[in-house]
C-alpha cells in the first residue's frame, strides 16, 4: 500500500515537472532564461563564440566530436597522472592506461560504465574534477543534440540548427548546475558525506571490528550523476551503498531525478514543434514501455530467489532479497534498478547480477529497446524521434503514400539515417557479445556458470552499447580486452547514434513545411502511439530474442537445476 | 579545426575549474556548515551507524551475513542457479538453525552494498532466542527492545520498516547494565 502511494507521489511530481520544467526548458535553449548571465557571458567571450551565430549540422556535429575528443583526452591524462596530482587523501597510484581509456570514453560518452571501485582507485580528485565534471557536460552534450534535432523539425527552409558551444553552456549554468546545487544539500541533511577529509578509521570496544570507511565528496557526486542519467557510483556498491542512497527519501529523490530531464524533454520538444500533443504522444509511448517493464520486473523479484528456496528458505513474501538492501526492499529496489536502466543510467541499489531470470531480463530490455522509455538526458528524445520517423515511413508504406512527420516529409535521406540510427546499436552488442563469447578471454571473466554467464557477457555489451553502464557485475572485466571492446561499444553506441541524429536534423531543417490535408497522417493520437510502441518491440525483439534464449529465457527454463 | 580545438580545450578547464572544483569545494563548506557530522560521514565511537559491521556471537543481534568491509563494497553477484548461492543459503540456514533461530531471508542473504547496516524487525525478533539465552535478558524485555528500535517508512510512506542493528545493539548493552544493576 506505502508503496502503490510512493508511486502515485512519484507520477504526480513528474506530471508537475513535465508541464514547468519542459516549459523551462525550451524557454533555456531558445535563449530565454538569463538569470546566470554574469557566469555565462564570460564564458563565451572565452570560447569566442557569439550567442547568435548558428551552425550547419555539420559544424555542431564537428564541434561535438572535437569536444568529446579533448575531453577524453584531458579526462584520461587526470587518471593516469593522479597518483602526482593533489587531493588524493588514500594515495591511490595512477589509474593503468587500458582501465583510464574505458573510464575516460565511459564518462564522456555518458555511459559511467566502471571497471573499477571508486574508493581504491580513484582520487577525489579524480572524482570530482575528472569524472563528475563530465557527469555534467556529457549530459548536456546529449541534451543539446536533442534540441538541436528537435530545431530541425521546428525550422523550415533553415541551413543551421543552433550552436553547439551556446547549448551545451546553457544546458549546464540553467538545467544541471542549480538542480544540483540544492539537491546536495538535501542528500547531505539524508546522511550522504560531503568532505575532503580522508578515510575515517575506527574501532569500535562492543564487537572488536575495526574498520576503514571510505568517505570524500559524496553527495555533490551522487547528485549529478542521477540527474544527468550518468549512473557511475562514487563506491563500487553504487547506489546500494548507504553512504550514497542513505534513506528512502534520498532513494524516491534519486529516481525522480533521474526520469526529470528525460521525460520534461517531450514538453520541451512538443512546445518547440509548437504542439503539446505530439509531446503527449512520444511521452505515453515511453510511459507505455516503462510501466509494463517495470511490472514484469516487480512480479519476478516478488517471486522469490530459485537459489535461496533450495538453500531452505521457502518463504516468499520479502521476494528476492539477495543483492537488496533492508531499508529498500524488493518494491524500491525494483523501482530503482528499472527505472536506470530504462534511462541509460545504470545505477543500481541493488545488484542486478543477483535478479532472477526474468527480473534480469526485464533490465536488458529496457536497454534493448534503444533506450528510450524514456531514455537518457537527450539521447531518450533523439532516439525515440528516429523509431517515430521509422513508425512514420512503415505507416506511410501500409497505405501507399509519402510519409510526413510534423509536416515534413520524410524521404530517402532521412530513411538512410534513421535506419543506421537504429542499427547501430544491436549491430555493435550482438557482434561485441559474440566475438567474447568465441574467446577464452571472454569466457574466462564470467563469475556464474551456466546460462547466467552468458547472460553477464550480454548484459555487459548491451549496457556499455546503449551508454547505461550498469552491470551484471559478477563479470571480471577490467581487463585489456574488456576495457578496449568496451570502450568501442560505448563510442559507437554513443556517437553512431549522435551522427545520424544531428544528419537527420539538418536535413529536415532544410525542408519546407507541408500543408496537413485531410490525407495527412496525424500522428498526435492514439493510434501513432501505438505503433510507434509496436515498432519498437518489433525491432527489439527481432534483434535480440536470439540472444536473449540463450541467457535469461534459458535459465528461466531450467527449473531446479543448478551451475 | 584549430579554432574548434582551442575552444574545446577552454571549456574543458573551465568546467574543470568550476564544476570540478568550485562547486564540489562550495558544497563541502555548506555541508559542514548545516550538517557537520553527516557531511563526514556520522562516525562515531562506535562506527558509523550507517556501515555495516560483523557482530559475532550469540550475545549480539546479528545483520545481514555480509563481509562488512568499507574498501570493498558490492553484493556477491551469485546468480538466482547458482550452486554456490545454494549452498552458502544452506549453511547459513544450519548456522542459525543451531543457535535455536528459525531465519528470515534477510538473515542468510547478503546485501547488495556488502555493508547493510539494517535488518527488517522480523529479522530482529527472530533472533530473541539466541539472545535472552546467552544474556539472561527476559524474552519479553528484548521484544520490547526491538519494538523501541523500529525506524518506521520515511514519512510513513518511504521505503522500509527497518532497524539499525548498530543502535539495536548499543540499546542492548545499555539495557543490560540496567538489568545487571
Amino acid at each position: 500500500m506505502a508503496f502503490t502511494v510512493e508511486i502515485a507521489i512519484l507520477v504526480g511530481a513528474l506530471a508537475l515537472t513535465w508541464r514547468y520544467f519542459g516549459s523551462y526548458m525550451a524557454a533555456v535553449y531558445e535563449g530565454r532564461v538569463h538569470f546566470l548571465r554574469w557566469l555565462e557571458r564570460p564564458i563565451y567571450r572565452m570560447l569566442s563564440v557569439s550567442e547568435s551565430s548558428e551552425q550547419s549540422w555539420r559544424r555542431y556535429l564537428f564541434s561535438l566530436l572535437v569536444f568529446s575528443a579533448v575531453s577524453v583526452a584531458v579526462t584520461f591524462a587526470i587518471l593516469v597522472t593522479q597518483g602526482y596530482l593533489p587531493l588524493n587523501p588514500q594515495h591511490l597510484g595512477n589509474v593503468t592506461p587500458a582501465l583510464a581509456f574505458n573510464t575516460a570514453v565511459s564518462f564522456v560518452t555518458n555511459t559511467d560504465w566502471q571497471n573499477y571501485a571508486g574508493e581504491t582507485t580513484m582520487s577525489y580528485l579524480s572524482q570530482m574534477g575528472a569524472l563528475a565534471v563530465q557527469n555534467f557536460v556529457s549530459a548536456s552534450v546529449g541534451i543539446a543534440v536533442a534540441i538541436a534535432m528537435v530545431r530541425g523539425f521546428s525550422r523550415k527552409g533553415a541551413s543551421s540548427i543552433g550552436n553547439f558551444w551556446v547549448d551545451t553552456v546553457r544546458g549546464i549554468l540553467y538545467i544541471l548546475l542549480p538542480v544540483s546545487v540544492v539537491m546536495t544539500v538535501v542528500f547531505v541533511w539524508q546522511g550522504a558525506p560531503q568532505t575532503f577529509l580522508g578515510p575515517a578509521s575506527v574501532h569500535n570496544v562492543l564487537n572488536g571490528v575495526s574498520q576503514v570507511i571510505p568517505r570524500g565528496p559524496v553527495a555533490s557526486q551522487e547528485v549529478i550523476k542521477q540527474f544527468g542519467t550518468n549512473g557511475g557510483g562514487f563506491f563500487n556498491a553504487n547506489g546500494a551503498h548507504p553512504y550514497e542512497n542513505p534513506t528512502g527519501l534520498t532513494n524516491i529523490l534519486s529516481i525522480y531525478l533521474i526520469l526529470t530531464i528525460p521525460v520534461a524533454l517531450t514538453y520541451t520538444f512538443g512546445k518547440m514543434v509548437g504542439s503539446i500533443r505530439e509531446g503527449v504522444g512520444i511521452l505515453v509511448a515511453m510511459l507505455a514501455l516503462f510501466a509494463a517493464t517495470f511490472a514484469f520486473t516487480l512480479v519476478a523479484e516478488n517471486g522469490g530467489n530459485p537459489a535461496v528456496a533450495a538453500g531452505g528458505i521457502t518463504a516468499v513474501h520479502h521476494g528476492n532479497m539477495v543483492g537488496k538492501e533492508a531499508r529498500f526492499g524488493t518494491g524500491n529496489s525494483v523501482l530503482y534498478n528499472v527505472t536506470s536502466t530504462e534511462t541509460s543510467t545504470g545505477s543500481v541499489n541493488s545488484s542486478a547480477d543477483s535478479y532472477t531470470a526474468v527480473g534480469g531480463l526485464g533490465m536488458m530490455a529496457g536497454m534493448m529497446y534503444g533506450e528510450v522509455s524514456p531514455g537518457g538526458v537527450g539521447s531518450g528524445l533523439y532516439t525515440m524521434l528516429i523509431f517515430a520517423v521509422l513508425t512514420v515511413f512503415i505507416s506511410g508504406l501500409m497505405v501507399g503514400r509519402t510519409p510526413e512527420y510534423l509536416r515534413k516529409k520524410i524521404q530517402r535521406t532521412e530513411i538512410l539515417w534513421a535506419s543506421i540510427g537504429v542499427l547501430v546499436m544491436p549491430i555493435t552488442v550482438l557482434i561485441l557479445t559474440a566475438i567474447t563469447v568465441a574467446i577464452p578471454a571472454g569466457r574466462a571473466a564470467t563469475l556464474n556458470a551456466g546460462p547466467h554467464g552468458f547472460s553477464e557477457i550480454l548484459y555487459a555489451f548491451t549496457s556499455q552499447g546503449n551508454n547505461n553502464g550498469s552491470a551484471f557485475a559478477g563479470l571480471s572485466s577490467n581487463t585489456d580486452f574488456f576495457n578496449i571492446a568496451g570502450a568501442v561499444a560505448m563510442l559507437l553506441g554513443r556517437f553512431g547514434v549522435m551522427v545520424p541524429v544531428l544528419a537527420l536534423g539538418g536535413s529536415l531543417a532544410q525542408k519546407e513545411e507541408v500543408p496537413v490535408t485531410a490525407g495527412t497522417f496525424r500522428t498526435a493520437t492514439p493510434m501513432f502511439t501505438g505503433l510507434l510502441v509496436g515498432v519498437i518491440l518489433l525491432v527489439g525483439a527481432l534483434n535480440f530474442f536470439p540472444a536473449v534464449a540463450l541467457g535469461p529465457v534459458a535459465e528461466a527454463l531450467v527449473h531446479g537445476r543448478f551451475f | 579545426m584549430l579554432l574548434q580545438l582551442r575552444r574545446s580545450i577552454v571549456l574543458v578547464v573551465v568546467f574543470g575549474l568550476f564544476l570540478g572544483l568550485a562547486y564540489p569545494a562550495v558544497e563541502v563548506a555548506a555541508a559542514n556548515g548545516i550538517f557537520p557530522a553527516r557531511a563526514s560521514g556520522s562516525v562515531t565511537r562506535y562506527g558509523s551507524p550507517l556501515i555495516g559491521q560483523d557482530w559475532k556471537g550469540t550475545s549480539w543481534f546479528h545483520g545481514r551475513p555480509d563481509s562488512d568491509n568499507p574498501l570493498a563494497t558490492g553484493g556477491t553477484n551469485l546468480g538466482p542457479t547458482s550452486k554456490q548461492l545454494v549452498s552458502f543459503t544452506k549453511r547459513m540456514v544450519a548456522y542459525w538453525h543451531s543457535h535455536g533461530v528459525d531465519p528470515t531471508q534477510e538473515l542468510v542473504t547478503t546485501s547488495g552494498s556488502g555493508i547493510d547496516p539494517d535488518i527488517s524487525p522480523q529479522s530482529a525478533y527472530v533472533q530473541i532466542p539466541m539472545v535472552s539465552r546467552s544474556t539472561h535478558i527476559p524474552a519479553k524485555s528484548l521484544d520490547n527492545l526491538i519494538a523501541s528500535q523500529i525506524h518506521g517508512r520515511q514519512y510513513g510512506i518511504l521505503g522500509e520498516r527497518y532497524v539499525n542493528v548498530l543502535s539495536l545493539n548499543l540499546a542492548l548493552k545499555r539495557l543490560e547494565a540496567t538489568v545487571q544493576r
